[in-house]
């Protein structure tokens, strides 16, 4: 799960990781009731998942107080990519000395946390020059590394008490609420010397949620998304028409690479996982035909201990209670093809042996259809 | 870091052996439904079932099989070294220790939806002790024709000599499915797991077959998400490894910050995408297949 930059903030106020005074505005009566304590200037900040606000235009500057209410408009109507924001962050302005950047990460490869720090911060960490990476222990970051940390961005004095301070609260957060990374980017330099955490950028482990109770009210998914999980399904929803289902992540996704290889556009990514009974195909097919973009549906599925009548079952149910009409190209191994490829000849699903065929049948059809 | 480990000699022994090709493996988890359903495919496969866990069921028996409070427990009548972890989740930790103190060196590690910090934990405690996690959120591991820890349906394995490395479950099937009608039969396949902390990653996978004269050759099977694959051709590169290997990676087309089903399938900026690994197998030669159908002829070729 993936924190807004406010919600990260609280975190980073639990803490004790100072950050810029702030106020939080849904909208244009929210904004009228905080205008009055604003000392200005003051920076707007769209509260996205997606990256890359600042080149996006989704934080302005505002040094006047007319500028407030069309500057949060603007935001408030301003999608990036695909995204649109529910809350705007409105933050006083800092006098900034210098940046740094920050972070703490899972590296998987490593199975370890690693530290990255570097003493030029404010852009993407991949444009981010000079930075060190070190691996790290978030059990047993001491007070001495932190300060070593400091020392190799060349800082002192009360910066360098002040950073390695939020070194050690950082991995003290990432620890208890079992974040997969936090980023701090940046890391303000104010002109009395002391650091300031300007973003926040927190992944929390999805698989840990049912540790922190207290983080709940951050999870934002879709009412779809939600049914989905309910039902025990990995869902992604994507641009294309074309919905695809299958048994297994790694399955699902060669499906959509074989689709967009033929020229196809995926428009939904569905895993329903290990077994596939009557009931989950047809609970899958019911997600499916909540999305209207949907031309046809791909059903990609690996048995072996699947049968494949009773995914044929499933179908058919859907088609005979109304819930989906357009058509359905399926490519399913396992026990029984011949009896289901039976039972749904006269259906608007076809069964395939092979997913290269089931791909080209259903391209084609959408070609046609356009 | 694991220290050198035979697989094949905890998980079928030596062909000198009393039990070759019947060691002895405990459940944990059995009486669950996913436990107690694979318990009887992985006997039915052959695989030497002594004995089930779960935590106060102790003097009940599956199938004939009797259960155990604890692997402890279970341990004092049996001499097991390999066992098979079907419990839920956030019960994953306490079974590893479990096992771990009982003196089990091979676990196979089913559970999805795994904790980090748990896989974290329940790694070092494992290394530590000198044995090995296969997972979480694996498969498990098959050894074609002689048995098989795991959830994989048995019909697309056929005895061979290549083996086959997966961080997708389906997609191993799928692809040992292709290999054996094609005439290509599989000495192992392996799940890694599609978290993003592994047991075994796929270094550690490789190292497992590097000398076995019998293996002749691997076949990966990547996906996007973390960078296993590409230090695995670091390792290739480093250590000359010599057999032929074709690899395949799927989540091309996947968005970026958009997590694919697997809790580690998940790109962020270039770190985990498909583009990374495709290249750095191309840079040291290894054959990238398109599609999962395409690897057996590839393979085929390399072998020639």
């Amino acid at each position: 799960m993936k924190l807004l930059e406010y919600q990260g903030k609280e975190l980073f106020t639990e803490y004790e990781i100072a950050i810029p005074k702030s106020y939080l505005a849904k909208n244009h009566s929210e904004l009228s009731q905080v205008a009055d304590k604003l000392r200005l200037p003051v920076v707007l900040k769209s509260q996205l998942t997606v990256g890359g606000r600042g080149k996006a235009g989704a934080i302005l500057k505002c040094m006047k107080k007319e500028e407030l209410e069309p500057k949060f408009t603007e935001l408030l109507n301003k999608e990036v990519k695909g995204e649109y924001p529910s809350v705007i962050l409105i933050e006083e302005a800092v006098d900034i000395y210098k940046e740094l950047y920050l972070s703490l990460f899972l590296n998987r490869g490593k199975r370890t946390y690693s530290l990255i720090s570097s003493a030029e911060g404010g852009m993407d960490i991949e444009s981010v020059e000079n930075k060190v990476i070190q691996d790290i222990s978030i059990t047993g970051l001491t007070q001495a590394i932190a300060e070593s940390i400091g020392k190799n961005l060349g800082i002192s004095g009360v910066t360098a008490e002040s950073f390695s301070n939020i070194v050690i609260k950082l991995a003290k957060l990432v620890r208890e609420k079992e974040a997969e990374l936090a980023e701090i980017n940046p890391v303000a330099i104010l002109r009395d010397g002391t650091c300031l955490a300007l973003d926040a950028k927190i992944i929390i482990d999805d698989n840990s949620i049912f540790r922190h109770p207290e983080l709940t009210k951050y999870i934002q998914i879709s009412e779809l998304q939600e049914q989905a999980e309910k039902s025990g399904f990995s869902f992604v929803e994507l641009d294309g028409n074309i919905a695809i289902i299958g048994n297994g992540a790694g399955l699902v996704m060669s499906t959509l690479d074989i689709v967009n290889d033929a020229g196809g556009k995926p428009g939904a990514f569905l895993d329903f996982g290990g077994r596939a009974t009557t009931e989950t195909i047809y609970k899958a097919l019911e997600v499916i035909s909540k999305l209207k973009k949907v031309k046809a549906i791909l059903v990609n599925l690996f048995g072996g201990i699947v049968r494949t009548d009773l995914v044929a079952q499933a179908i058919l149910d859907a088609y005979k209670d109304g819930m989906i009409s357009v058509p359905i190209y399926a490519r399913i191994s396992g026990a029984e093809s011949d009896k289901a490829k039976q039972m749904l000849s006269n259906s608007n699903a076809k069964l395939f042996d092979t997913v290269e065929e089931a791909i080209s049948s259903l391209v084609q059809y959408i070609g046609l259809s356009k | 870091m694991y220290k050198k480990f035979d697989i094949f000699d905890i998980l079928v022994g030596k062909a000198e052996d009393p039990d070759y090709g019947n060691k002895p493996v405990v459940i944990q988890g059995i009486t669950g439904n996913f436990g107690s359903v694979h318990t009887r495919l992985m006997r039915e496969y052959g695989t030497n079932i002594v004995a089930g866990v779960t935590p106060n069921k102790g003097g009940q028996s599956f199938e004939g099989i009797p259960v155990y409070d604890s692997v402890k427990d279970a341990s004092k009548n049996f001499n097991v070294q390999i066992s098979g972890i079907f419990v839920p989740a956030q019960f994953f930790l306490s079974a590893i220790k479990d096992a771990v103190n009982s003196g089990i060196k091979l676990l196979v590690a089913i559970p999805e939806h795994v904790p980090v910090r748990d896989a974290m934990e329940s790694l070092e405690y494992a290394q530590s002790n000198n044995a090995r996690i296969i997972g979480p959120n694996t498969p498990g591991v098959i050894v074609p024709s002689v048995n098989k820890i795991g959830i994989m349906p048995s019909q697309p394995f056929k005895k061979g000599n290549t083996a086959v490395f997966s961080r997708s479950g389906t997609l191993m099937y799928e692809v040992s499915f292709h290999l054996s009608r094609a005439g290509i039969g599989q000495k192992i396949a392996l799940g890694i797991g599609g978290d993003p902390i592994n047991g075994t990653n796929l270094i550690e996978a490789f190292d497992l077959i590097s000398d076995r004269d019998e293996v002749d050759s691997v076949v990966v099977v990547g996906e996007i998400g973390g960078d296993a694959e590409e230090s695995l051709v670091q390792y290739i590169e480093k250590t000359g490894f010599s057999k032929p290997v074709v690899a395949y990676v799927a989540g091309r087309s996947a968005p970026k910050e958009k997590r694919m089903g697997h809790a580690g399938a998940i790109v962020y900026g270039n770190y985990g995408s498909a583009e990374s690994k495709i290249s750095s197998f191309s840079r040291v030669n290894i054959p990238v297949a398109k599609r999962p159908a395409e690897i057996p002829s590839i393979l085929l070729k390399l072998m020639k």
